[in-house]
């Protein structure tokens, strides 16, 4: 039944030396400074899912939880001009700690309440945000990024081999998670919470284990990011973009496999990518929506509900 | 702190407070009685704000009645949100995940429309009142934060009314209280929740207008609406009308001595922290059954 793990890790391995030979090879630094927003989105709606799509629990506050990574991040930075995999643990840890808190003040009602919670709670984490001076408050705050890294000829390219891994590391996360009596509790939990834990599944335990791995990974997702970025303030940290598409990039690409954030991710951040240099901006966000609302009226699994539909139909 | 500083932040609280009570109680009526998490409602509430805008713009009539007369347009188009919710979702039980998203993405194209036509400019309405204001004592009473009190008041004694004494408002309660119930008695459940979801949306129409006398306003400030209406819905106990004038008046009251003494900019986060306290607390809210 179960299928041998070698090749997935392959796959990983393969994906991990492609990225490291591209830097190589291609000079134009658009294509890195594009494909890290992707790859951004990708561990962001991975984490994202991990609660949303196995648990069946909605967070709508990514945008406070990748603004708890990036803002730990310039903390670390000014205070001791801390290396990135201090900066990713002490984001991911963060943003993990704050979705235990979350989880553990909410879990135990109906399930939208910690819909709710989540999405005032980046509003609040905003409101603090603006008035704490040491980060710059709402002016904003600049990273200068170190001016030699090893092995790169260039920050942006390491950034992206960053990004790149800390994607592969979600990925392989949502997909160990996904294997494990873990995976299959969470998947009880969504179909019927009252069943599961009668059947003696430690639904809350396994929810908060559920929120903090979720928040950890939008955590680590947001700690390179004022290097990305290297001006980062308020409104562009907690942006409502990073919310509504970690929730629309899942959905669309299928919410109950590994791969359909995967899917979405690459697909809406590639043609956001495309739309934000040929169109603008805005409106890229209003089709985003709109796909958001098409794909759940039209086609609740998604992407890959399509595909496994019509390989049903055929066998 | 002087007692006339205190008197005053007093009076703005309850009269913020009383406008929030016209703002939530369409999320009191969705959220609380129909059981549908309609986070897009303060993106209708924007919508009532732009269009009272358009209308006081152009042809210079009063923003509180732009709200009243356009109730019954945004009741219609209620009707019809709900009718796509629930062929969608509610009857294929799949409302709490991809229902919840439904909403959110239409929060997000609600806002973002509106930037594209309005733009991100901040816009107010003209009506003699708003510069006016009376004085009693030391108190100032702006009449910009006055009359939308008044209105909301009246907007939710009207409601309170309409749900105790009518048939068709009985009926909600009906809905909200033990759905099967009601099926059982040959009433069909939906159609109540569609009218009632078209009444939640009418009074955004009037939210809106009475948001955009009290101050300026673009597209995403509706976002700062959401953690404050649900935390007074859940706090004035989810299905209650006067329960959530009251914890309206709370949430306004707190905020206005927080942006008195400490400043505005850190009053957003004073209805979350009371959602945080509430939900840990005492989650059925203060008039809760």
């Amino acid at each position: 039944m179960k299928k041998s793990p070698l090749p997935f890790l392959i796959g990983i391995a393969v994906i991990a030396a492609l990225g490291f030979g591209a830097t190589k090879l291609f000079g134009n630094q658009y294509y890195y400074f594009a494909a890290y927003v992707v790859l951004q989105y990708i561990v962001l709606s991975t984490g994202w899912n991990i609660l949303g799509g196995y648990t069946g629990y909605v967070n709508f506050g990514v945008a406070g939880f990748f603004a708890i990574g990036a803002y730990t991040s310039v903390v670390l930075v000014k205070t001791f001009h801390a290396p990135m995999p201090v900066l990713i643990l002490a984001g991911g840890a963060a943003a993990g700690l704050i979705g235990l808190g979350t989880g553990y003040l909410t879990l135990r009602l109906k399930g939208v309440f910690f819909s709710i919670a989540t999405l005032a709670l980046a509003i609040v984490l905003q409101t603090f945000v603006t008035n704490w001076d040491y980060v710059g408050g709402s002016r904003g705050v600049y990273t200068i990024r170190p001016k030699t890294v090893l092995f790169f000829d260039n920050y942006v390219e390491f950034l992206f081999i960053v990004m790149l891994l800390l994607a592969l590391f979600a990925v392989a996360t949502a997909w160990l998670i996904e294997r494990s009596w873990i995976g299959r509790g969470l998947s009880a939990i969504r179909d019927d919470e009252v069943a599961a834990e009668a059947m003696g599944v430690p639904t809350l335990r396994l929810k908060l284990f559920a929120t903090t791995v979720s928040g950890f990974m939008m955590g680590i997702a947001g700690a390179p990011y004022p290097y990305y970025v290297t001006y980062l303030d308020p409104a562009s940290g907690f942006s409502l973009a990073y919310a509504v598409n970690s929730v629309a990039m899942p959905l669309i690409g299928g919410t109950t496999h590994w791969f359909g954030p995967v899917i979405g991710a690459v697909l809406l951040g590639t043609a956001q990518q495309v739309a934000t240099v040929t169109i603008s901006s805005a409106v890229n966000l209003l089709i985003v929506g709109i796909l958001l609302v098409v794909f759940v009226v039209v086609a609740p699994e998604g992407i890959i509900g399509l595909f496994t539909k019509r390989n049903r139909k055929r066998a | 702190m002087s007692l006339d500083l205190l008197g005053n932040a007093l009076v703005a609280g309850l009269l913020l407070g009383g406008f929030y009570a016209a703002v939530t109680v369409g999320i009191t009526i969705a959220f609380g009685m129909l059981d549908i998490v309609n986070i897009a409602h303060p993106a209708f509430i924007m919508l009532g704000s732009f269009i009272a805008y358009f209308v006081n713009q152009a042809f210079g009539v009063d923003p509180i009645a732009i709200g009243v007369v356009f109730a019954p347009v945004f009741f219609v188009f209620g009707m019809v949100v709900y009718r796509i919710y629930y062929t969608a979702f509610e009857r294929r039980g799949q409302e709490s995940i991809r229902g919840l998203a439904f909403f959110f993405g239409v929060l997000f194209i609600g806002e973002v429309s509106l930037i594209l036509t309005f733009g991100v400019d901040y816009r107010s309405v003209e009506a003699p009142y708003i510069g006016a204001g009376i004085n009693l004592g030391p108190i100032g009473v702006p009449m910009r934060l006055f009359l939308p009190f008044v209105v909301s008041v009246v907007m939710l004694g009207l409601l309170q009314l309409f749900l105790g004494r009518t048939f068709f408002g009985r009926a909600i309660k009906a809905v909200s209280q033990d759905r099967l119930a009601l099926q059982l008695m040959a009433a069909n459940p939906a159609r109540i929740k569609e009218l009632a979801f078209g009444l939640s949306i009418g009074t955004a129409s009037v939210a809106g207008s009475l948001l955009i006398i009290i101050g300026p306003v673009e597209p995403s400030i509706g976002r700062d609406y959401i953690g404050r209406v649900f935390a007074i819905c859940v706090l004035g106990g989810m299905t209650s009308v006067p329960g959530t004038l009251i914890a309206a008046f709370i949430i306004g009251v707190a905020e206005s001595f927080t942006s008195t003494f400490y400043g505005p900019s850190w009053s957003p986060a004073i209805a979350f922290g009371l959602l945080l306290l509430v939900l840990a607390v005492r989650p059925a809210g203060l008039l809760g059954r």
